[in-house]
């Protein structure tokens, strides 16, 4: 490798580095802040390594050619913020249910509408999950450094190639722009998954084999001729009116993420051993969240924090686990209470209190501090 | 031999599954072989065919064809 | 019964074309209406793809939502049946990432030119090695009979019960205008001069758009009152047409009103999966 390892990168590039470390070979996309970074950075680097990089006309397209490169047979990303992100969910969707892998990166700002482009914001937490219609599985993953964007983006990468299925990388405009000093991996040294593929014969393929939780994906022009429709489908591909396989199929593509949330969940616990109080959080405020933490337990405070690296599917077991042994749980969030709600589904026990912002200014440590005393 | 003996007729093959009935192949005949029994098409002046093709090729349905 | 004059040039076929090689098994029949264009237009892309003599493995027939878009379930290729007005999206990712696959894009009128409108037109202006053919009936079908982005003015339809009074597009004119590199037009009725038509739609390097006149007699046939599906192709696609190289020939009355068939427009440009890369592939190897 020729670059140094070591670079002061913002994590948009740093999200670049990730992608092209896990192999994606296929770029398509609209510009948007703020995010456009991302695809800046792809069409400097993706020909360099025999990729393809496409701006389309809009984001519906950049969506849309993604799943496509994808079916083709690459590594395929696309990145928006949330305008975008909204009209990228019925495409999102359709990639959900004919299980095509792909990653999207959503640098979320402030909303609704086209809202304050250039400001932070985490009010997408329930879109990643809820924006396309229909019962979907639904994979996001929540960086807060610049480094681990680079790695999360990896992540992101193996978890959707792993389980034939979207994967949202969802950060805030602050540690998207954020620039940090950050090591590039050595190759070999992270992980790197590639989708599983037939070697049956073409005649034998299957491309929703019901003998399988998730069926290897042919690429096409392969050899394997099979069909892709949006449309419930049997295990051939081909549109369906039977009721049980219409209901198999619903559930199974919830049930493979369900089966294997312990392989898709990732949280970091800071101080949460002995924690009387907990923090949840994730990205910029995960941040504050931790400036806080550390200075109540400086003042011999007893708090933790609990933060997911999966915010989907739900980290419910570390959070149900979690209420049972803290008085309160407090969930800072840049929006008007989103992740506070699912916190409350799963708490069982711990009082919960959400600190929420819209104003296009992250949550400071002393907001947080300030709820924490509240409970000590 | 006389010259009707000689002849050969060419085979016209229905697929009475296929067929929907909408007439276009009857309407578009040439020489008016062809014409609707119930819901399907069936051959009526097999002698008029000159194997033209022009009813397989205007079938929506892929339910007629022609074979010399 | 008197025949309607047979205007085409006939072509001695001793043997009736074989579509099952390209046809999925046990998939027939369709799910199209009696006396739907769209059979008819599906057997013409078969045999132009016949004789463009390419190989199943390598072409993709990519649709979109509707009626036509119901297409590529019942052809034996690599075959993506994708979101309304999306099918150019979807088909470029894939023609960009592999461009030795024959991408074929079967779509609606309402799916290319309205939903789909701003891919069709940024599809034609990149150039983008794909052959679009857009079924053109006037019609959203399978929603029952809405009037479309090419519904004549004062035409019936489940939305326009009172006459449609939006001007409708010209696929062609709008294709060429934003760079098409191949603009034609066919119709049902002229099945062999349509298979022609493909194929060398198929044969251009570059977006090759063919803008296909068939009819939908169960919704606008009989909302405006046409007999049959006989009748509509009579007045729409054979009446209602004119080659473009005979309409040099004929007197403009003859001409007026009517729509061109035949190759509209044939230039060659750059082709886009070329470019990239040859320039953009190649400069960055270099830096």
């Amino acid at each position: 490798m020729s670059e140094k390892k070591k670079k002061l990168l913002q994590g948009n590039e740093a999200c670049v580095e990730g992608a092209i470390y896990a192999g994606c070979k296929f770029y398509a996309g609209y510009p948007i802040t703020p995010s456009t970074e991302i695809a800046e950075g792809m069409s400097v680097r993706l020909p360099k390594v025999g990729g393809k990089f496409i701006q389309m006309e809009d984001e519906i397209a950049g969506m849309a050619a993604t799943i496509g490169g994808s079916l083709a047979g690459f590594k395929s990303l696309t990145a928006t913020s949330g305008p975008g992100f909204s009209l990228k969910q019925e495409a999102l969707g359709y990639a959900c249910l004919a299980e095509i892998p792909c990653v999207i990166v959503n640098v979320m700002r402030g909303g609704p509408s086209t809202g304050y482009p250039t400001g932070p914001s985490q009010s997408d937490i329930m879109q990643a999950k809820w924006g396309t219609h229909g019962d979907h599985p639904a994979i996001s993953v929540t960086p807060a450094y610049v480094q681990e964007i680079l790695t999360e983006t990896v992540r992101a990468f193996n978890l959707s190639e792993k389980y034939r299925t979207p994967v949202v990388v969802l950060y805030d405009e602050i540690v998207g722009h954020m620039r940090e000093p950050i090591t590039i991996p050595a190759p070999g040294e992270l992980e790197v998954i590639d989708r599983a593929k037939p070697d049956c014969k073409p005649e034998e393929y299957f491309p929703y084999d019901d003998r399988y939780l998730i069926a290897p994906l042919a690429p096409f022009g392969s050899g394997y001729r099979f069909h892709v429709t949006g449309l419930n489908h049997k295990q051939d591909g081909f549109p369906t009116n039977d009721s049980k396989v219409i209901r198999e199929n619903n559930e199974r593509i919830m049930r493979k993420i369900e089966d294997n949330k312990e392989d898709i969940w990732k949280n970091e616990e800071i101080f949460l051993d002995d924690a009387e109080i907990a923090v949840f959080a994730i990205g910029s405020t995960a941040r504050s969240a931790r400036f806080a933490v550390e200075k109540m337990r400086a003042e011999g405070i007893k708090a933790g924090l609990l933060r997911p690296l999966t915010i989907w599917p739900f980290p419910d077991k570390a959070v149900r686990e979690l209420s049972k042994r803290v008085k309160a749980i407090i969930v800072p969030e840049m929006n008007l209470g989103q992740m506070v709600l699912e916190v409350e589904r799963c708490s069982k026990g711990a009082e919960v209190l959400g600190i929420h912002r819209v104003d296009g200014e992250p949550i400071n440590p002393g907001q947080i501090i300030e709820a924490i005393k509240k409970f000590k | 031999m006389s010259e009707a003996a000689v002849k050969k007729l060419p085979r016209i093959v229905i697929n009475e599954k296929f067929c929907k009935g909408c007439s276009i192949c009857i309407d578009f005949c040439p020489t008016d072989v062809l014409e609707l029994k119930g819901n399907c098409v069936a051959v009526k002046n097999l002698e008029a065919c000159t194997r033209c093709q022009l009813c397989d090729l205007r079938c929506p349905d892929f339910a007629i064809q022609v074979f010399d | 019964m008197s025949a309607p004059a047979v205007t085409e040039k006939k072509e001695k076929i001793s043997v009736p074309f074989d579509y099952n090689k390209y046809l999925r098994p046990n998939k027939l029949p369709h799910i199209w209406c009696p006396g739907c264009g769209h059979g008819i237009v599906l057997k013409a892309m078969l045999r132009a793809i016949h004789n463009a003599g390419l190989d199943q493995d390598k072409v993709c027939v990519v649709s979109g939502i509707g009626c036509s878009s119901r297409t590529p379930g019942y052809v034996d290729f690599n075959t993506l049946h994708t979101l309304h007005g999306r099918a150019l999206s979807f088909a470029t990712g894939i023609k960009f990432a592999k461009p030795d696959m024959k991408v074929i894009v079967v779509t609606g009128d309402g799916d290319a030119l309205a939903i789909g409108g701003n891919h069709f037109i940024h599809t034609c202006r990149r150039n983008i090695d794909l052959t679009v053919l857009v079924f053109t009936n006037a019609t959203y079908g399978m929603t029952g009979g809405q009037y479309s982005p090419t519904t004549p003015i004062g035409s019936q339809a489940t939305t326009s019960r009172y006459g449609s009074i939006e001007p409708p597009f010209d696929a062609c004119e709008m294709a060429k205008a934003a760079g098409a590199t191949f603009v034609a037009r066919g119709t049902a009725y002229h099945t062999l001069e349509l298979e022609k038509t493909i194929l060398e739609a198929i044969n251009h390097k570059g977006t090759s758009v063919v803008d296909i006149i068939d009819a939908c007699p169960t919704y606008f046939g009989r909302m405006n009152k046409y007999k049959s599906a006989t009748h509509m192709m009579e007045v729409i696609e054979k009446d209602g047409t004119v080659n473009v190289k005979q309409a040099d020939k004929l007197p403009p009355e003859k001409v007026q009103g009517k729509a061109l068939r035949g190759v509209l427009h044939k230039v060659e440009r750059p082709e886009y999966c070329e470019q990239y890369e040859s320039l953009i592939m190649e400069k960055a190897k270099g830096k």
